[in-house]
């Protein structure tokens, strides 16, 4: 008999895309069914994903777990959102009531959590580069990084409950997908910058991300936290002047204020965990993905920003380089 | 070529002998000429020459200027004149100005930094992890190298002991109220032993705007154990400062007294990427900004380590920010091998503050003989 895979929010478009990928190669991967939830159904097609519409955040959660008979929990609905109560909620609790659920069902033997470098916070006494045991050294007081610092501490909680199941932590860089809020930053056709800062940003591609979910799920002798990125970095300057498009510089203090009303005047927004990301980056190091899960990243960050790039408008200045 | 015909119509403007109509300077253009693009040869109908005794006769003969009519003030210097400035004798003064600026290759010079700068704002350049720049941080050595060797009259000493390879950290002294010798001693590395230095910076460098932005192009990170090992073990040269604040905001009564030396973590640092210690003693820094007082509760308001007062500082605003052109003297030690030691060896706390002492000790020693040698601090 093979696995059972549950993906939680499965409307995401890299979870939706992850099921797929599950399912679609769940003969040679030895995966029965996967099954995802989400409150929303997905507007893409399903494939061979069976969809339960439920809400994680609810016991119900536990019952879907229950009925399908699921051995593979891998959570992806983690991430930012504009309104910033119900991100919180879906984040914290979901993932709370979740653990609860996969605790009390003994025949869960893979927990997979979806989290991101968020965790490692952003601040100018941070090193260069963050390894896995890297601590935050600041910038996750608040908003989407503190999120993921008590979802990763309830995940640690449920490792110490239930010793047997295998736990993988994967600890991503921002995939630019729609959605992403570093990519709505970007499709803005002027950007605001924190005047005097250069931050290091690291991007992943897609594929990258799918094929390090892929191999957490299937390859058994994997476990523990992992960060997944792309190789080298891209500096703010260096991506804005790569899109073509003008910034404006704000001072640091009340950076976040004048960002945010520009952008609204432009129809789109900014979410407040950017504020600190693009005055400081983050960078992390990606041995332990060789080293130990075995899986160079295909696409480095540059690489996968200019194919981010490259689906976007041209920026207003975009004749002025030489490419 | 476009550009030096648009600048032909604005020159003219400023017509020769006659002044602007106006009557009391001649045109900003007509200035702009003069001082300017025509500086290598003087040509005959130089508006700097005729406007000079034009300006006071204009002056003595006020009634003139003032019976001009508006209309024609106005319109003086928007109507191209019809007897300009010849074209190709404009054209010689711009080609011989960059023949002197760029030298005689100046025309594949013009055009590589033109690529280079075409190159730069489509953004299509490489940094490393830690943000360095190689070619940001190539030009702050250029712009640094008057600097060090007309200003502060620098002289590198033991250059052949920085290794030619490989990892190394060169630790050093810290004075002078602002971290020049940071800067400098960089620049040292990069221009006599053509080697990049990663110098590690505290977490104020990167907490400042532009100022953390530019160290980290210029080659700087984060003085902290994660960062220097991992520089160290990819076999850069990484320089600290160990004495950090204490040592560049120490009073000028007690210049050259080198503070305790951190906590020994740059041995460690060294120990674990097996790389020798360069001891790097640096003269001249100490006299750059002489601190004399210092506003701690107002340093603390700021959130910075120490508010200073120099002799110039605050009284002269920002002319009291150049610094004073002391006589610098840095000199490369003997390195201190680690690759005696097991990397084991770095938890051995007692090694630890044998190996700092030593380095210290060396240093102390050295500042003594340096100072000797220089004599007077400024001649």
């Amino acid at each position: 008999m093979g696995r059972v895979v549950l993906v939680t929010g499965l409307s995401r478009d890299i979870a939706l895309r992850c099921a797929r990928l599950l399912a679609d190669q769940g003969d040679a991967l030895g995966i029965d069914k996967v099954v995802g939830v989400d409150v929303t159904p997905p507007r893409e097609d399903l494939g061979g994903v069976k969809f339960v519409r439920a809400d994680i955040r609810t016991p119900v959660i536990a019952k879907v777990i229950a009925v399908e008979d699921v051995d593979t929990v891998v959570h992806l609905d983690l991430g930012p959102a504009h309104g910033r109560g119900a991100a919180k909620e879906l984040n914290v609790i979901g993932t709370m009531q979740l653990l609860a659920a996969c605790q009390r069902v003994s025949h869960v033997t893979t927990f997979v959590l979806g989290s991101s470098t968020a965790v490692y916070g952003t601040s100018a006494r941070s090193p260069a580069l963050f390894t896995e045991s890297s601590v935050a050294r600041g910038g996750t007081g608040s908003g989407f990084p503190k999120d993921v610092c008590e979802v990763e501490g309830y995940v640690r909680g449920f490792a110490r409950r239930r010793p047997d199941v295998r736990i993988v932590t994967l600890r991503s860089a921002q995939v630019l997908d729609a959605g992403a809020p570093l990519a709505s930053y970007f499709a803005n056709p002027v950007l605001p910058t924190v005047a005097g800062y250069d931050p290091r940003l690291q991007f992943l591609h897609v594929h990258d991300a799918l094929e390090v979910l892929r191999r957490a799920v299937v390859d058994e002798g994997v476990q523990g936290t992992f960060n997944v990125a792309g190789d080298g970095v891209v500096m703010l300057s260096q991506a804005v002047r790569r899109l073509g498009r003008p910034t404006v510089p704000f001072p640091p203090v009340g950076f976040g204020t004048a960002a945010r009303t520009m952008l609204r005047a432009m129809g789109s927004d900014i979410t407040p965990d950017l504020h600190r990301l693009l005055m400081h980056g983050r960078v992390v190091d990606t041995t332990a993905l060789r080293t130990i899960l075995g899986y160079a990243p295909a696409y480095t960050s540059a690489e996968a920003f200019s194919m981010f790039a490259a689906g976007l408008q041209p920026g207003l200045l975009s004749g002025r380089g030489a490419s | 070529m476009t550009d030096d015909h648009r600048d032909v119509p604005l020159g003219t403007s400023g017509r020769a002998g006659r002044g602007s109509q106006r009557g009391t300077t001649p045109s900003t253009a007509a200035r702009s000429l003069a001082g300017g693009a025509a500086r290598p040869p003087r040509r005959p109908s130089d508006p700097a020459g005729a406007s000079g005794p034009g300006r006071p006769r204009l002056h003595a003969v006020p009634d003139d200027a003032s019976a001009e009519p508006p209309p024609s003030a106005h319109d003086g210097p928007q109507e191209p004149p019809p007897t300009g400035l010849p074209l190709d004798e404009v054209l010689t003064a711009v080609v011989a100005a960059a023949q002197r600026v760029l030298g005689d290759d100046w025309e594949s010079r013009l055009a590589r930094m033109l690529a280079t700068l075409r190159r730069r704002l489509s953004g299509d350049y490489e940094v490393d992890d830690f943000g360095h720049d190689p070619e940001v941080a190539e030009l702050l050595v250029q712009v640094l190298e008057p600097l060090a060797e007309k200003w502060f009259r620098l002289e590198v000493r033991g250059v052949h002991n920085i290794p030619a390879e490989g990892g190394a950290l060169l630790v050093g002294n810290h004075s002078g109220t602002v971290p020049i010798d940071g800067l400098i001693t960089s620049y040292a590395v990069h221009r006599y032993a053509q080697r990049t230095l990663r110098p590690l910076a505290a977490d104020l460098v990167f907490a400042l705007p532009f100022v953390g932005e530019t160290a980290r192009k210029f080659g700087a990170t984060l003085a902290c154990t994660e960062d220097a090992e991992r520089l160290l073990g990819r076999g850069e040269l990484a320089a600290v400062w160990p004495e950090g604040f204490k040592g560049v905001g120490k009073p000028f009564s007690e210049r050259y007294k080198l503070q305790r030396f951190g906590r020994g973590g740059f041995v460690s640092s060294a120990m674990r990427a097996q790389v020798p210690i360069v001891p790097v003693s640096i003269v001249g820094a100490e006299e750059i900004y002489p601190l004399v007082g210092n506003l701690p509760s107002l340093a603390r308001l700021l959130g910075l380590p120490y508010l200073p007062i120099t002799p110039f500082f605050p009284w002269l605003g920002l002319l009291g920010l150049v610094p004073l052109p002391s006589k610098w003297i840095i000199e490369f030690g003997e390195p201190v091998r680690t690759d005696a030691y097991a990397p084991e060896a770095a938890d051995d706390p007692m090694l630890l503050f044998n190996v700092t002492d030593q380095v210290r000790e060396t240093i102390q020693q050295t500042l003594y003989g340096l100072l000797v040698d220089r004599g007077g601090a400024f001649f």
